[in-house]
Protein backbone atom coordinates (compact mmCIF):
# COMPACT_ATOMS: atom_id res chain seq x y z
CA UNK A 1 0.00 0.00 0.00
CA UNK A 2 1.59 3.20 -1.11
CA UNK A 3 -0.39 5.65 0.98
CA UNK A 4 1.01 4.08 4.13
CA UNK A 5 4.42 5.50 3.35
CA UNK A 6 3.18 9.03 3.03
CA UNK A 7 2.54 9.79 6.61
CA UNK A 8 3.17 7.29 9.35
CA UNK A 9 0.37 7.80 11.85
CA UNK A 10 -1.22 5.43 14.25
CA UNK A 11 -3.87 3.34 12.60
CA UNK A 12 -6.69 3.07 15.06
CA UNK A 13 -8.85 0.94 12.84
CA UNK A 14 -6.43 -1.98 13.14
CA UNK A 15 -6.86 -1.86 16.90
CA UNK A 16 -10.63 -1.63 16.58
CA UNK A 17 -10.71 -4.62 14.25
CA UNK A 18 -8.50 -6.76 16.45
CA UNK A 19 -9.65 -5.71 19.91
CA UNK A 20 -12.91 -7.66 20.41
CA UNK A 21 -11.49 -11.00 19.29
CA UNK A 22 -8.22 -10.57 21.16
CA UNK A 23 -9.96 -9.42 24.35
CA UNK A 24 -12.50 -12.23 24.48
CA UNK A 25 -9.93 -14.84 23.49
CA UNK A 26 -7.39 -13.63 26.02
CA UNK A 27 -9.84 -13.18 28.88
CA UNK A 28 -11.82 -16.41 28.46
CA UNK A 29 -9.26 -18.77 26.98
CA UNK A 30 -5.60 -17.85 27.41
CA UNK A 31 -5.81 -16.21 30.84
CA UNK A 32 -7.83 -19.05 32.45
CA UNK A 33 -5.52 -21.58 30.84
CA UNK A 34 -2.46 -20.10 32.52
CA UNK A 35 -4.40 -19.38 35.66
CA UNK A 36 -5.29 -23.06 35.86
CA UNK A 37 -1.63 -23.98 35.52
CA UNK A 38 -0.90 -21.50 38.33
CA UNK A 39 -3.70 -22.78 40.56
CA UNK A 40 -2.13 -26.22 40.40
CA UNK A 41 0.64 -24.82 42.61
CA UNK A 42 -1.75 -23.84 45.41
CA UNK A 43 -3.74 -25.67 48.03
CA UNK A 44 -6.48 -24.79 50.40
CA UNK A 45 -5.54 -24.91 54.05
CA UNK A 46 -8.20 -23.83 56.55
CA UNK A 47 -10.17 -22.20 53.76
CA UNK A 48 -7.25 -20.02 52.75
CA UNK A 49 -5.44 -20.45 49.50
CA UNK A 50 -1.74 -21.02 50.13
CA UNK A 51 1.14 -21.55 47.76
CA UNK A 52 2.42 -25.10 48.07
CA UNK A 53 4.67 -25.41 45.04
CA UNK A 54 4.68 -28.83 43.49
CA UNK A 55 2.92 -30.52 46.41
CA UNK A 56 -0.20 -31.26 44.38
CA UNK A 57 1.87 -33.06 41.79
CA UNK A 58 3.72 -34.95 44.52
CA UNK A 59 0.32 -36.10 45.81
CA UNK A 60 -0.94 -36.90 42.33
CA UNK A 61 2.06 -39.04 41.41
CA UNK A 62 3.30 -40.07 44.83
CA UNK A 63 0.26 -40.81 46.98
CA UNK A 64 -0.82 -44.32 46.01
CA UNK A 65 -4.53 -43.46 46.27
CA UNK A 66 -4.16 -40.64 43.75
CA UNK A 67 -1.49 -42.08 41.52
CA UNK A 68 -3.39 -45.32 41.08
CA UNK A 69 -6.42 -43.41 39.78
CA UNK A 70 -4.27 -41.20 37.63
CA UNK A 71 -2.37 -44.00 35.92
CA UNK A 72 -5.59 -45.94 35.53
CA UNK A 73 -7.21 -42.96 33.79
CA UNK A 74 -4.15 -42.31 31.65
CA UNK A 75 -3.85 -45.96 30.63
CA UNK A 76 -7.54 -46.13 29.79
CA UNK A 77 -7.19 -42.93 27.81
CA UNK A 78 -4.35 -44.44 25.78
CA UNK A 79 -6.38 -47.54 25.04
CA UNK A 80 -9.27 -45.29 24.01
CA UNK A 81 -6.94 -43.50 21.60
CA UNK A 82 -5.43 -46.73 20.25
CA UNK A 83 -8.87 -48.11 19.42
CA UNK A 84 -9.67 -44.92 17.54
CA UNK A 85 -6.45 -45.08 15.57
CA UNK A 86 -6.73 -48.72 14.56
CA UNK A 87 -10.48 -48.88 13.96
CA UNK A 88 -11.78 -45.42 13.14
CA UNK A 89 -9.11 -44.32 10.69
CA UNK A 90 -8.92 -47.48 8.54
CA UNK A 91 -12.72 -47.61 8.28
CA UNK A 92 -12.77 -43.90 7.42
CA UNK A 93 -10.13 -44.39 4.73
CA UNK A 94 -11.93 -47.41 3.28
CA UNK A 95 -15.26 -45.58 3.09
CA UNK A 96 -13.61 -42.51 1.59
CA UNK A 97 -11.76 -44.59 -0.99
CA UNK A 98 -15.01 -46.20 -2.09
CA UNK A 99 -16.93 -42.93 -2.07
CA UNK A 100 -14.31 -41.13 -4.13
CA UNK A 101 -14.75 -43.62 -6.93
CA UNK A 102 -15.93 -41.58 -9.89
CA UNK A 103 -19.49 -42.20 -11.06
CA UNK A 104 -20.51 -44.04 -7.94
CA UNK A 105 -24.26 -43.67 -7.66
CA UNK A 106 -25.93 -42.35 -4.50
CA UNK A 107 -22.55 -41.15 -3.20
CA UNK A 108 -24.10 -38.03 -1.65
CA UNK A 109 -26.78 -40.07 0.03
CA UNK A 110 -24.28 -42.48 1.61
CA UNK A 111 -22.05 -39.61 2.66
CA UNK A 112 -24.85 -37.75 4.42
CA UNK A 113 -26.18 -40.88 6.10
CA UNK A 114 -22.81 -42.03 7.42
CA UNK A 115 -22.20 -38.54 8.82
CA UNK A 116 -25.43 -38.54 10.85
CA UNK A 117 -23.98 -40.03 14.09
CA UNK A 118 -21.29 -37.34 14.12
CA UNK A 119 -23.84 -34.57 14.49
CA UNK A 120 -25.71 -36.17 17.40
CA UNK A 121 -24.77 -35.27 20.94
CA UNK A 122 -22.87 -37.61 23.22
CA UNK A 123 -25.87 -37.70 25.49
CA UNK A 124 -28.07 -39.16 22.78
CA UNK A 125 -25.37 -41.53 21.60
CA UNK A 126 -24.47 -42.68 25.10
CA UNK A 127 -28.04 -43.46 26.11
CA UNK A 128 -29.04 -44.92 22.76
CA UNK A 129 -26.22 -47.47 22.85
CA UNK A 130 -26.77 -48.14 26.51
CA UNK A 131 -30.35 -49.10 25.70
CA UNK A 132 -29.43 -51.15 22.66
CA UNK A 133 -26.70 -53.09 24.44
CA UNK A 134 -28.80 -53.51 27.54
CA UNK A 135 -29.66 -57.09 28.48
CA UNK A 136 -33.07 -55.87 29.69
CA UNK A 137 -34.23 -54.63 26.32
CA UNK A 138 -32.54 -57.43 24.49
CA UNK A 139 -32.01 -55.93 21.04
CA UNK A 140 -28.34 -56.86 20.89
CA UNK A 141 -28.73 -60.46 22.15
CA UNK A 142 -31.77 -61.02 19.91
CA UNK A 143 -29.93 -59.82 16.86
CA UNK A 144 -26.94 -62.02 17.64
CA UNK A 145 -29.36 -64.87 18.19
CA UNK A 146 -30.82 -64.30 14.73
CA UNK A 147 -27.44 -65.03 13.14
CA UNK A 148 -26.67 -67.83 15.55
CA UNK A 149 -24.05 -66.03 17.58
CA UNK A 150 -25.91 -65.54 20.82
CA UNK A 151 -23.09 -67.11 22.84
CA UNK A 152 -21.01 -64.04 21.99
CA UNK A 153 -23.32 -61.74 23.87
CA UNK A 154 -22.34 -60.29 27.21
CA UNK A 155 -23.58 -57.17 29.00
CA UNK A 156 -20.59 -55.33 27.56
CA UNK A 157 -21.06 -52.00 29.27
CA UNK A 158 -21.40 -53.68 32.65
CA UNK A 159 -18.27 -55.82 32.52
CA UNK A 160 -14.99 -54.33 33.60
CA UNK A 161 -12.99 -56.07 30.90
CA UNK A 162 -15.22 -54.95 28.00
CA UNK A 163 -16.74 -51.64 29.03
CA UNK A 164 -13.93 -49.33 27.93
CA UNK A 165 -13.44 -51.03 24.57
CA UNK A 166 -17.20 -50.97 23.96
CA UNK A 167 -17.37 -47.24 24.68
CA UNK A 168 -14.35 -46.61 22.48
CA UNK A 169 -16.09 -48.46 19.65
CA UNK A 170 -19.25 -46.42 20.20
CA UNK A 171 -17.12 -43.30 19.95
CA UNK A 172 -15.54 -44.66 16.77
CA UNK A 173 -19.00 -45.31 15.39
CA UNK A 174 -19.90 -41.72 16.14
CA UNK A 175 -16.84 -40.06 14.64
CA UNK A 176 -16.00 -42.18 11.63
CA UNK A 177 -17.61 -39.46 9.48
CA UNK A 178 -14.80 -37.00 10.15
CA UNK A 179 -11.83 -39.01 8.80
CA UNK A 180 -14.09 -40.17 6.00
CA UNK A 181 -14.85 -36.61 4.91
CA UNK A 182 -11.30 -35.32 5.25
CA UNK A 183 -9.76 -38.26 3.37
CA UNK A 184 -12.51 -38.00 0.78
CA UNK A 185 -11.58 -34.35 0.20
CA UNK A 186 -7.91 -35.27 -0.07
CA UNK A 187 -8.64 -38.06 -2.55
CA UNK A 188 -10.72 -35.76 -4.74
CA UNK A 189 -7.87 -33.28 -4.94
CA UNK A 190 -5.56 -35.84 -6.58
CA UNK A 191 -5.42 -34.81 -10.23
CA UNK A 192 -6.65 -37.16 -12.89
CA UNK A 193 -3.34 -36.96 -14.83
CA UNK A 194 -1.43 -38.56 -11.98
CA UNK A 195 -3.78 -41.52 -11.91
CA UNK A 196 -3.74 -41.81 -15.68
CA UNK A 197 0.03 -41.75 -15.73
CA UNK A 198 -0.09 -44.64 -13.28
CA UNK A 199 -2.51 -46.52 -15.48
CA UNK A 200 -0.23 -46.22 -18.47
CA UNK A 201 2.46 -47.85 -16.34
CA UNK A 202 -0.02 -50.59 -15.46
CA UNK A 203 -0.80 -49.45 -11.93
CA UNK A 204 -4.54 -49.80 -11.47
CA UNK A 205 -7.17 -50.75 -8.94
CA UNK A 206 -5.91 -51.69 -5.52
CA UNK A 207 -2.25 -51.16 -6.31
CA UNK A 208 -3.07 -47.65 -7.55
CA UNK A 209 -4.55 -47.03 -4.14
CA UNK A 210 -1.56 -48.33 -2.18
CA UNK A 211 1.15 -46.92 -4.43
CA UNK A 212 -0.26 -43.61 -5.61
CA UNK A 213 -3.22 -42.43 -3.56
CA UNK A 214 -2.15 -43.49 -0.09
CA UNK A 215 1.22 -41.70 -0.17
CA UNK A 216 -0.56 -38.59 -1.44
CA UNK A 217 -3.10 -38.53 1.38
CA UNK A 218 -0.58 -39.18 4.18
CA UNK A 219 -0.61 -35.51 5.29
CA UNK A 220 -4.38 -35.73 5.78
CA UNK A 221 -3.97 -38.91 7.80
CA UNK A 222 -1.45 -37.05 9.95
CA UNK A 223 -3.91 -34.24 10.62
CA UNK A 224 -6.65 -36.71 11.46
CA UNK A 225 -4.35 -38.50 13.88
CA UNK A 226 -3.52 -35.35 15.81
CA UNK A 227 -7.16 -34.24 15.84
CA UNK A 228 -8.10 -37.66 17.21
CA UNK A 229 -5.34 -37.44 19.82
CA UNK A 230 -6.42 -34.03 21.10
CA UNK A 231 -10.08 -35.00 20.99
CA UNK A 232 -9.53 -38.25 22.87
CA UNK A 233 -7.37 -36.76 25.59
CA UNK A 234 -9.98 -34.24 26.56
CA UNK A 235 -12.96 -36.53 25.99
CA UNK A 236 -15.52 -36.63 28.76
CA UNK A 237 -19.09 -36.41 27.56
CA UNK A 238 -19.61 -39.91 26.21
CA UNK A 239 -18.27 -41.65 29.31
CA UNK A 240 -20.22 -39.29 31.56
CA UNK A 241 -23.45 -39.80 29.62
CA UNK A 242 -23.15 -43.58 29.47
CA UNK A 243 -21.47 -44.47 32.77
CA UNK A 244 -21.83 -41.37 34.96
CA UNK A 245 -19.10 -39.45 36.77
CA UNK A 246 -17.88 -42.60 38.51
CA UNK A 247 -16.94 -44.11 35.14
CA UNK A 248 -17.99 -47.57 36.20
CA UNK A 249 -17.87 -50.45 36.51
CA UNK A 250 -15.22 -49.93 39.16
CA UNK A 251 -13.50 -47.05 37.31
CA UNK A 252 -12.74 -49.29 34.36
CA UNK A 253 -13.87 -46.57 31.93
CA UNK A 254 -12.29 -43.68 33.80
CA UNK A 255 -10.37 -41.36 31.49
CA UNK A 256 -8.57 -38.10 32.24
CA UNK A 257 -11.65 -35.97 31.54
CA UNK A 258 -13.90 -37.83 33.98
CA UNK A 259 -11.09 -38.07 36.55
CA UNK A 260 -10.59 -34.31 36.40
CA UNK A 261 -14.32 -33.67 36.64
CA UNK A 262 -14.67 -35.85 39.74
CA UNK A 263 -11.65 -34.33 41.41
CA UNK A 264 -12.55 -30.76 40.62
CA UNK A 265 -16.28 -30.94 41.23
CA UNK A 266 -16.47 -33.65 43.84
CA UNK A 267 -18.85 -36.58 43.82
CA UNK A 268 -20.88 -38.39 46.42
CA UNK A 269 -18.92 -38.00 49.66
CA UNK A 270 -15.68 -36.61 48.33
CA UNK A 271 -15.51 -32.82 48.27
CA UNK A 272 -14.38 -31.03 45.15
CA UNK A 273 -10.82 -29.79 45.09
CA UNK A 274 -10.14 -27.14 42.44
CA UNK A 275 -6.40 -27.26 43.08
CA UNK A 276 -6.03 -30.98 42.51
CA UNK A 277 -8.35 -30.53 39.55
CA UNK A 278 -5.94 -27.93 38.18
CA UNK A 279 -3.04 -30.30 38.70
CA UNK A 280 -4.80 -32.93 36.60
CA UNK A 281 -5.66 -30.30 33.99
CA UNK A 282 -1.98 -29.35 33.91
CA UNK A 283 -1.05 -32.98 33.31
CA UNK A 284 -3.59 -33.14 30.47
CA UNK A 285 -2.19 -29.93 29.05
CA UNK A 286 1.29 -31.44 29.14
CA UNK A 287 0.16 -34.63 27.41
CA UNK A 288 -1.67 -32.74 24.67
CA UNK A 289 1.28 -30.39 24.22
CA UNK A 290 3.68 -33.32 23.83
CA UNK A 291 1.37 -34.92 21.28
CA UNK A 292 1.01 -31.71 19.28
CA UNK A 293 4.78 -31.11 19.36
CA UNK A 294 5.52 -34.65 18.19
CA UNK A 295 3.12 -34.04 15.34
CA UNK A 296 4.34 -30.56 14.40
CA UNK A 297 8.08 -31.21 14.62
CA UNK A 298 8.40 -34.97 14.26
CA UNK A 299 5.79 -35.85 11.68
CA UNK A 300 4.56 -32.83 9.78
CA UNK A 301 7.97 -31.45 8.83
CA UNK A 302 9.12 -34.84 7.58
CA UNK A 303 6.09 -35.49 5.50
CA UNK A 304 6.52 -34.78 1.84
CA UNK A 305 3.81 -32.58 0.44
CA UNK A 306 3.02 -32.61 -3.20
CA UNK A 307 1.89 -29.55 -5.05
CA UNK A 308 -0.11 -29.96 -8.19
CA UNK B 1 -12.68 -43.08 -18.09
CA UNK B 2 -11.24 -46.38 -19.14
CA UNK B 3 -12.13 -49.95 -18.32
CA UNK B 4 -9.48 -50.50 -15.71
CA UNK B 5 -11.37 -48.34 -13.27
CA UNK B 6 -14.85 -49.55 -14.11
CA UNK B 7 -15.33 -53.05 -12.89
CA UNK B 8 -18.93 -54.23 -12.30
CA UNK B 9 -17.88 -56.51 -9.46
CA UNK B 10 -16.19 -53.65 -7.69
CA UNK B 11 -19.28 -51.52 -8.06
CA UNK B 12 -21.46 -54.17 -6.44
CA UNK B 13 -18.95 -54.67 -3.64
CA UNK B 14 -18.71 -50.92 -3.12
CA UNK B 15 -22.44 -50.59 -2.73
CA UNK B 16 -22.54 -53.57 -0.40
CA UNK B 17 -19.92 -52.06 1.90
CA UNK B 18 -21.44 -48.59 1.87
CA UNK B 19 -24.93 -49.92 2.42
CA UNK B 20 -23.79 -52.06 5.33
CA UNK B 21 -22.10 -49.12 6.96
CA UNK B 22 -25.08 -46.86 6.34
CA UNK B 23 -27.28 -49.37 8.14
CA UNK B 24 -24.82 -49.51 11.05
CA UNK B 25 -24.76 -45.70 11.20
CA UNK B 26 -28.51 -45.21 11.13
CA UNK B 27 -29.73 -48.28 13.02
CA UNK B 28 -29.55 -46.89 16.60
CA UNK B 29 -31.32 -43.68 15.61
CA UNK B 30 -33.98 -45.68 13.83
CA UNK B 31 -34.57 -48.01 16.77
CA UNK B 32 -34.93 -45.11 19.20
CA UNK B 33 -37.34 -43.24 16.96
CA UNK B 34 -39.72 -46.10 16.19
CA UNK B 35 -39.84 -47.32 19.78
CA UNK B 36 -40.62 -43.88 21.15
CA UNK B 37 -44.07 -44.20 19.56
CA UNK B 38 -44.91 -47.56 21.12
CA UNK B 39 -46.48 -48.83 24.29
CA UNK B 40 -44.21 -50.19 26.97
CA UNK B 41 -45.24 -53.75 26.21
CA UNK B 42 -44.54 -53.41 22.51
CA UNK B 43 -41.14 -51.86 23.16
CA UNK B 44 -40.05 -55.04 24.85
CA UNK B 45 -41.98 -57.59 22.85
CA UNK B 46 -40.96 -56.49 19.37
CA UNK B 47 -38.33 -53.79 19.55
CA UNK B 48 -37.63 -53.86 15.82
CA UNK B 49 -41.25 -53.62 14.60
CA UNK B 50 -42.84 -50.41 13.43
CA UNK B 51 -45.60 -49.07 15.67
CA UNK B 52 -49.02 -50.23 14.46
CA UNK B 53 -52.57 -49.45 15.53
CA UNK B 54 -52.21 -51.77 18.49
CA UNK B 55 -48.86 -50.70 19.79
CA UNK B 56 -48.97 -46.98 18.96
CA UNK B 57 -48.75 -44.76 22.00
CA UNK B 58 -47.65 -41.25 22.86
CA UNK B 59 -47.43 -41.87 26.59
CA UNK B 60 -43.68 -41.23 26.61
CA UNK B 61 -44.05 -37.85 24.98
CA UNK B 62 -46.81 -36.93 27.43
CA UNK B 63 -44.55 -37.74 30.39
CA UNK B 64 -41.73 -35.71 28.90
CA UNK B 65 -43.98 -32.72 28.28
CA UNK B 66 -45.31 -32.84 31.81
CA UNK B 67 -42.02 -33.33 33.63
CA UNK B 68 -39.30 -31.55 31.73
CA UNK B 69 -39.36 -28.02 30.47
CA UNK B 70 -38.11 -28.92 27.06
CA UNK B 71 -39.27 -25.73 25.37
CA UNK B 72 -37.29 -23.72 27.87
CA UNK B 73 -34.22 -25.92 27.27
CA UNK B 74 -34.65 -25.63 23.55
CA UNK B 75 -34.93 -21.87 23.76
CA UNK B 76 -31.77 -21.67 25.91
CA UNK B 77 -29.81 -23.80 23.46
CA UNK B 78 -31.06 -21.68 20.60
CA UNK B 79 -30.06 -18.40 22.29
CA UNK B 80 -26.62 -19.71 23.25
CA UNK B 81 -25.90 -21.16 19.81
CA UNK B 82 -27.11 -18.20 17.79
CA UNK B 83 -25.46 -15.58 20.00
CA UNK B 84 -22.15 -17.46 20.10
CA UNK B 85 -22.14 -17.88 16.33
CA UNK B 86 -22.89 -14.20 15.88
CA UNK B 87 -19.95 -13.16 18.03
CA UNK B 88 -17.59 -15.75 16.58
CA UNK B 89 -18.39 -14.57 13.07
CA UNK B 90 -18.33 -10.83 13.79
CA UNK B 91 -15.22 -10.76 15.97
CA UNK B 92 -13.51 -13.48 13.97
CA UNK B 93 -14.09 -11.72 10.65
CA UNK B 94 -12.90 -8.38 12.05
CA UNK B 95 -9.68 -9.88 13.40
CA UNK B 96 -9.18 -11.92 10.25
CA UNK B 97 -9.55 -8.76 8.17
CA UNK B 98 -6.98 -6.91 10.27
CA UNK B 99 -4.50 -9.78 9.91
CA UNK B 100 -5.09 -10.32 6.21
CA UNK B 101 -5.31 -6.68 5.11
CA UNK B 102 -2.85 -4.58 7.05
CA UNK B 103 0.85 -4.87 7.50
CA UNK B 104 1.79 -3.87 11.00
CA UNK B 105 4.35 -4.80 13.58
CA UNK B 106 3.48 -8.06 15.27
CA UNK B 107 1.07 -9.22 12.59
CA UNK B 108 2.55 -12.72 12.34
CA UNK B 109 2.90 -12.96 16.10
CA UNK B 110 -0.72 -11.98 16.58
CA UNK B 111 -1.75 -14.60 14.03
CA UNK B 112 0.20 -17.28 15.89
CA UNK B 113 -1.20 -16.16 19.22
CA UNK B 114 -4.76 -16.46 17.96
CA UNK B 115 -3.97 -19.81 16.32
CA UNK B 116 -2.78 -21.34 19.62
CA UNK B 117 -6.33 -22.12 20.56
CA UNK B 118 -6.91 -24.33 17.52
CA UNK B 119 -4.91 -27.16 19.05
CA UNK B 120 -5.31 -26.55 22.77
CA UNK B 121 -8.79 -27.36 24.07
CA UNK B 122 -10.43 -24.66 26.17
CA UNK B 123 -11.58 -27.33 28.64
CA UNK B 124 -8.10 -27.45 30.18
CA UNK B 125 -8.80 -24.02 31.69
CA UNK B 126 -12.16 -24.99 33.18
CA UNK B 127 -11.16 -24.53 36.83
CA UNK B 128 -10.09 -20.94 36.26
CA UNK B 129 -13.00 -20.23 33.91
CA UNK B 130 -15.42 -21.24 36.65
CA UNK B 131 -13.62 -18.99 39.14
CA UNK B 132 -13.75 -16.13 36.67
CA UNK B 133 -17.47 -16.63 36.07
CA UNK B 134 -18.15 -16.87 39.80
CA UNK B 135 -16.25 -13.67 40.53
CA UNK B 136 -17.99 -11.78 37.73
CA UNK B 137 -21.39 -13.14 38.73
CA UNK B 138 -21.96 -14.77 35.35
CA UNK B 139 -22.40 -18.30 36.69
CA UNK B 140 -25.78 -19.72 35.81
CA UNK B 141 -26.37 -17.17 33.10
CA UNK B 142 -26.42 -17.85 29.39
CA UNK B 143 -23.72 -15.21 29.00
CA UNK B 144 -21.17 -17.49 30.61
CA UNK B 145 -21.78 -20.08 27.90
CA UNK B 146 -21.90 -17.53 25.09
CA UNK B 147 -18.54 -16.06 26.14
CA UNK B 148 -16.88 -19.46 26.45
CA UNK B 149 -18.13 -20.66 23.08
CA UNK B 150 -17.12 -17.40 21.45
CA UNK B 151 -13.59 -17.77 22.78
CA UNK B 152 -13.54 -21.40 21.77
CA UNK B 153 -14.68 -20.71 18.20
CA UNK B 154 -12.52 -17.67 17.48
CA UNK B 155 -9.13 -19.31 16.71
CA UNK B 156 -10.38 -21.52 13.88
CA UNK B 157 -12.69 -18.76 12.59
CA UNK B 158 -9.83 -16.26 12.35
CA UNK B 159 -7.62 -18.87 10.69
CA UNK B 160 -10.16 -19.89 8.03
CA UNK B 161 -11.53 -16.41 7.37
CA UNK B 162 -8.14 -14.76 6.99
CA UNK B 163 -7.24 -17.34 4.33
CA UNK B 164 -10.32 -16.32 2.40
CA UNK B 165 -9.89 -12.60 2.95
CA UNK B 166 -6.43 -12.71 1.39
CA UNK B 167 -8.13 -13.76 -1.83
CA UNK B 168 -10.38 -10.69 -1.99
CA UNK B 169 -9.07 -8.45 -4.76
CA UNK B 170 -6.91 -5.51 -3.66
CA UNK B 171 -8.16 -3.42 -6.58
CA UNK B 172 -11.68 -3.51 -5.22
CA UNK B 173 -10.61 -2.31 -1.79
CA UNK B 174 -8.32 0.35 -3.19
CA UNK B 175 -11.10 1.59 -5.47
CA UNK B 176 -13.22 1.97 -2.37
CA UNK B 177 -10.44 3.89 -0.64
CA UNK B 178 -10.12 6.27 -3.59
CA UNK B 179 -13.85 6.88 -3.38
CA UNK B 180 -13.28 7.95 0.19
CA UNK B 181 -14.80 4.99 2.00
CA UNK B 182 -13.59 4.45 5.53
CA UNK B 183 -11.82 1.22 6.44
CA UNK B 184 -14.93 0.15 8.35
CA UNK B 185 -17.19 0.67 5.37
CA UNK B 186 -14.76 -1.27 3.19
CA UNK B 187 -14.87 -4.15 5.66
CA UNK B 188 -18.62 -4.26 6.19
CA UNK B 189 -19.81 -3.29 2.71
CA UNK B 190 -17.19 -4.71 0.37
CA UNK B 191 -15.33 -7.56 2.04
CA UNK B 192 -17.92 -9.23 4.27
CA UNK B 193 -20.41 -9.96 1.47
CA UNK B 194 -17.61 -11.53 -0.57
CA UNK B 195 -16.56 -13.98 2.13
CA UNK B 196 -20.10 -15.02 2.97
CA UNK B 197 -19.55 -18.67 1.86
CA UNK B 198 -16.55 -18.95 4.18
CA UNK B 199 -18.59 -17.44 7.02
CA UNK B 200 -21.27 -20.04 6.45
CA UNK B 201 -18.66 -22.79 6.65
CA UNK B 202 -17.33 -21.44 9.94
CA UNK B 203 -20.86 -21.15 11.30
CA UNK B 204 -21.73 -24.72 10.45
CA UNK B 205 -18.48 -26.03 11.93
CA UNK B 206 -19.14 -24.24 15.20
CA UNK B 207 -22.85 -24.87 15.44
CA UNK B 208 -22.83 -28.60 16.14
CA UNK B 209 -20.18 -28.68 18.90
CA UNK B 210 -21.85 -25.74 20.67
CA UNK B 211 -25.30 -27.26 20.46
CA UNK B 212 -24.08 -30.66 21.66
CA UNK B 213 -21.69 -29.57 24.41
CA UNK B 214 -22.33 -31.08 27.81
CA UNK B 215 -19.22 -30.05 29.75
CA UNK B 216 -19.68 -26.30 30.07
CA UNK B 217 -23.46 -26.29 30.65
CA UNK B 218 -22.87 -28.87 33.38
CA UNK B 219 -20.21 -26.78 35.09
CA UNK B 220 -21.11 -23.16 34.31
CA UNK B 221 -24.90 -23.15 33.95
CA UNK B 222 -26.58 -26.13 35.64
CA UNK B 223 -29.54 -24.14 37.02
CA UNK B 224 -32.97 -25.16 35.80
CA UNK B 225 -33.81 -21.91 34.00
CA UNK B 226 -30.58 -21.82 31.98
CA UNK B 227 -30.19 -25.53 31.15
CA UNK B 228 -29.45 -26.24 27.52
CA UNK B 229 -31.25 -28.98 25.65
CA UNK B 230 -28.25 -31.31 25.84
CA UNK B 231 -27.87 -30.95 29.61
CA UNK B 232 -31.63 -30.93 30.10
CA UNK B 233 -32.10 -34.22 28.32
CA UNK B 234 -29.12 -35.71 30.16
CA UNK B 235 -30.59 -34.82 33.56
CA UNK B 236 -34.10 -35.79 32.52
CA UNK B 237 -33.06 -39.18 31.19
CA UNK B 238 -30.96 -39.75 34.30
CA UNK B 239 -34.06 -39.30 36.45
CA UNK B 240 -36.32 -41.48 34.35
CA UNK B 241 -34.00 -44.39 33.61
CA UNK B 242 -36.67 -46.95 34.34
CA UNK B 243 -39.44 -45.23 32.40
CA UNK B 244 -38.53 -46.51 28.97
CA UNK B 245 -41.28 -44.62 27.16
CA UNK B 246 -40.12 -41.32 28.61
CA UNK B 247 -36.45 -42.00 27.95
CA UNK B 248 -37.01 -42.99 24.33
CA UNK B 249 -39.25 -39.97 23.74
CA UNK B 250 -36.78 -37.61 25.36
CA UNK B 251 -34.02 -39.01 23.16
CA UNK B 252 -36.15 -38.57 20.06
CA UNK B 253 -36.93 -35.01 21.01
CA UNK B 254 -33.25 -34.31 21.46
CA UNK B 255 -32.45 -35.87 18.10
CA UNK B 256 -35.09 -33.93 16.19
CA UNK B 257 -33.69 -30.36 16.24
CA UNK B 258 -30.19 -31.51 15.30
CA UNK B 259 -31.54 -33.58 12.45
CA UNK B 260 -33.53 -30.62 11.15
CA UNK B 261 -30.43 -28.41 11.31
CA UNK B 262 -28.44 -31.13 9.57
CA UNK B 263 -30.93 -31.50 6.75
CA UNK B 264 -30.88 -27.73 6.23
CA UNK B 265 -27.12 -27.32 6.44
CA UNK B 266 -25.66 -30.64 5.36
CA UNK B 267 -24.70 -29.42 1.90
CA UNK B 268 -22.96 -26.42 3.37
CA UNK B 269 -21.21 -28.58 5.95
CA UNK B 270 -20.01 -31.19 3.51
CA UNK B 271 -18.94 -28.58 1.00
CA UNK B 272 -17.08 -26.80 3.78
CA UNK B 273 -15.17 -29.88 4.84
CA UNK B 274 -14.41 -31.07 1.35
CA UNK B 275 -13.35 -27.66 0.06
CA UNK B 276 -10.28 -28.06 2.22
CA UNK B 277 -11.16 -25.44 4.79
CA UNK B 278 -9.54 -27.58 7.46
CA UNK B 279 -6.26 -28.46 5.84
Amino acid sequence: MSQANRKPRFKWHIVVFLAPAVLVYTAIMIFPLFNTLRLALFSEVDQVRVFTGLDNFRTLFGDPRWSESFWNALGNNFWFFVIHMVVQNPIGILLAAILSHPRLRFATLYRSAIFVPTILSFVIIGFAWKLILSPIWGIAPDMLDAIGLKFLYAPWLGKEEYALTTLALVSVWQFVGIPMMLIYAALLSIPEEVLEAGEIDGVTGASAFWKIKLPLILPSIGIISILTFVGNFNAFDLIYAAQGALAGPDYSTDILGTFMYRTFFGFQLQLGDPHMGSAIATAMFGIILIGVCIYLFGIQTRMRRYQF
Amino acid sequence: MNKARRNPFNVAASHAILLTYTVIALFPVFVILINSFKTRKAIFREPLAFPDADSFSLIGYQTVMKQGDFFQYFQNSMIVTVASLFFVLLFGAMAAFALAEYRFKGNTLMGLYLALGIMIPIRIGTVAILELMVSTGLVNTLWALILVYTAQGLPLAVFILSEFMRQVSDDLKNAGRIDGLSEYTIFFRLVLPLVRPAMATVAVFNMIPIWNDLWFPLILAPAEEVKTLTLGSQVFIGQFVTDWNAVLSALSMAILPVMVLYVIFSRQLIRGITSGAVK
